[in-house]
């Protein structure tokens, strides 16, 4: 899933469609994506490997600012 | 060839625009039956020096210009559908762009990969070369891979603008706080352009938009070299 540019390159791959946000207004897949990130990382810890598919899709998804912002809000609790 | 001054759609990019071309060639064609015929009809009776002073009504004639009409419609009603239902279609996209619009300017963002971020302004009427097309050239253009389903996001971080570019038949406003979802596949490589599409202040119709679209081989050949800076 990750791509590492050192050793192959990278394969045309993305945040797949997601039937809960089949319409044009895809902010809340955005945004959702990015909380059950954290959540699932709170639940079952950093390490856990499968939490990643929601880290790929809020970064594939969101725009860089918003994700900053929310990082920050995160941050300040 | 997005400078074009002939009263038409440019061509199609992609297959979706293909079918939005064939429809309003079909509509077109119907619309200009329908005024050719009436008239006709209307400069006969106009030029005509016959009267009838008996004439009360005619049940026949009234239903026969009733159904006639209903049957054209149809005509055009049935394409029509079939065209909103393909082009709501679901597929599964290969490739996301988020495109956000700024005051005044595109900001582009490819993150599947790597985080690849950068702004396309327009380029100075100066800064042009004899070839290129005034207004309508940026810095940095978007490049997109061609035969590939696209998903483009779009926001704003100001003001509304709208994101478009007729050859692929997409248009869709960047409203701030929130994601339009925009999707299409280009079917051929080439430089297609577009401008913004929403009134946003003093240089609204000076932040054109380009998309490069190439193989997909250069696209990711574009995105290795772009993700090492």
């Amino acid at each position: 899933m990750s791509v590492s540019i050192m050793d192959s390159e990278p394969k045309l791959e993305t945040a797949p469609f997601d039937p809960r946000f089949p319409n044009q207004n895809q902010t809340r897949y955005c945004y959702q994506s990015f909380v059950d990130y954290h959540r699932c990382q709170k639940i079952k810890g950093e390490d856990y490997e499968p939490c990643e598919y929601f880290k790929k899709v809020f970064s594939s998804v969101c725009p860089g600012d918003w994700v900053e912002k929310w990082g920050e809000q995160l941050e300040n609790g | 060839n997005g400078n074009m001054k002939s009263p038409n759609l440019q061509d199609a990019a992609s297959p979706l625009m293909e079918q939005l071309i064939f429809f309003h060639d079909h509509a077109m064609l119907v619309l200009i039956l329908i005024t050719t015929l009436v008239g006709f009809m209307l400069s006969s009776l106009l030029f005509n020096s016959l009267t009838n002073r008996i004439l009360l009504e005619h049940q026949t004639i009234e239903t026969i210009w009733t159904i006639l009409p209903a049957i054209i419609l149809i005509f055009i009603a049935l394409p029509s559908l079939r065209l909103l239902y393909l082009l709501d279609e679901v597929n599964n996209p290969s490739v996301t762009l988020k495109a956000i619009g700024r005051q005044w300017y595109w900001s582009y963002e490819y993150s599947d990969f790597t985080q690849i971020s950068f702004d396309s302004y327009m380029a100075s009427s100066q800064d042009i070369s004899e070839s290129e097309f005034r207004l309508l050239e940026v810095d940095n253009r978007s490049i997109l891979p061609m035969n590939t389903q696209i998903r483009a996001l779009i926001s704003a971080g100001d003001v509304i603008h709208s994101w478009t570019v007729p050859a692929l038949g997409v248009k869709a406003s960047t409203v701030p706080g929130r994601l339009n979802q925009i999707k299409f596949q280009i079917n051929r490589p080439g430089l297609f352009y577009g401008q913004c599409s929403e009134v946003c202040g003093a240089n609204h119709s000076f932040m054109p938009i380009v998309v490069e679209s190439t193989s997909i081989k250069s696209f990711l050949n574009w995105i290795s070299f772009n993700s090492d800076n």
